[in-house]
């Protein structure tokens, strides 16, 4: 299937959506106003993906800055991932954090807490 | 007496202020307004960890002004431009303060009250199971509102969410919020 790739902006991250490698990244900033409009269509790209997903997926997603509206969208992108992985594929998400940025880690935690994906907490080090 | 925005307005200039505005809350306001903290900030001697957190705190104040500053007294709809709102920002002994001031029908204020007098009584851990339940079970609005902006603003300053009403007529009222990042 096509790959889905979006250029950064100052309010919505980029994205690289690969099916043929099995990777799904989502890095820079998500802070816009609706949240929804941007992220509909990669949860719809998810959704045909995982009708035939790669052995391994890999989940690369590296937040700057991610607003409250954005956090419902990026839990249904989880949600998606977390079906794949369900259906006995492997999923790994990779959270990126900036060193010392406990707010993006804690994020990440509330977020693996809900769904059933292994997550691994990476921080960023200059 | 009742509410006046330009006393309120200009008393809210007073002090340290980075910076302020009064008017409608658009897209490129918010734009504007981040692009503008974000290089003050980048100049002052703020650490990393406090310019992130002012910078998540504006982004959620400002977006909650942008989703509910529409509704306005019946005098001020001619008058005023739609989202209306205020914001300031200002130094405050070792931190910042942030003010975000809209009308709200007075319908409103019992939710809006309970909501807030509830994050201020949740200890950290608390807090964090709040905004954990809201992000898994509550549905966006079609505005793109998701009721966790506040529980948000909560959590990441770790301070009281300090507010009040002011009385503008028997239908509206004008709510005050002071944030404080420390």
């Amino acid at each position: 299937m096509e790959p889905l790739l979006i250029e950064g902006t100052p309010k919505t991250p980029s994205i690289r959506f690969e099916s043929d490698q099995g990777l799904i990244e989502i890095k820079g900033r998500s802070i816009p106003e609706n949240s929804i409009e941007f992220y509909k269509p990669l949860v719809d790209w998810l959704e045909k993906y995982s009708e035939t997903p790669g052995a391994l997926t890999k989940v690369n997603i590296q937040l700057e800055y991610f607003n409250t509206s954005s956090s419902k969208c990026i839990l249904d992108v989880f949600k998606k991932l977390e079906a794949i992985h369900k259906a006995k594929h492997e999923v790994i998400i990779n959270w990126y954090y900036e060193e010392d940025d406990e707010d993006m880690l804690e994020a990440g935690e509330d977020y693996e807490s809900i769904i059933r994906v292994p997550f691994k907490m990476i921080e960023i080090v200059d | 007496m009742s509410f006046n925005i330009d006393e309120y307005y200009d008393k809210l200039k007073n002090g340290d202020v980075v910076m302020s505005y009064k008017g409608s809350i658009t897209t490129e306001v918010i734009n504007n307004t981040l692009e503008l903290i974000e290089s003050k900030l980048d100049v002052g001697e703020e650490g990393g960890k406090i310019k992130k957190k002012i910078y998540n705190v504006l982004v959620e104040s400002l977006q909650n002004l942008y989703h509910h500053g529409d509704d306005l007294p019946e005098d001020m709809r001619s008058v005023m431009e739609p989202k209306f709102g205020v914001m300031a920002i200002s130094k405050f002994g070792n931190g910042y303060k942030i003010t975000t001031g809209n009308f709200i029908n007075s319908s409103k204020i019992k939710f809006l009250k309970d909501k807030i007098d509830k994050i201020n009584s949740l200890s950290e851990e608390e807090l964090k199971d709040m905004y954990k339940f809201i992000l898994n079970h509550q549905k966006l609005s079609a505005k793109g509102g998701g009721g966790l902006g506040l529980v948000d603003i909560a959590r990441k300053t770790g301070n009281k969410l300090e507010y009040n009403f002011l009385n503008y007529n028997n239908e509206y009222y004008f709510f005050n919020l002071n944030i404080t990042i420390t």
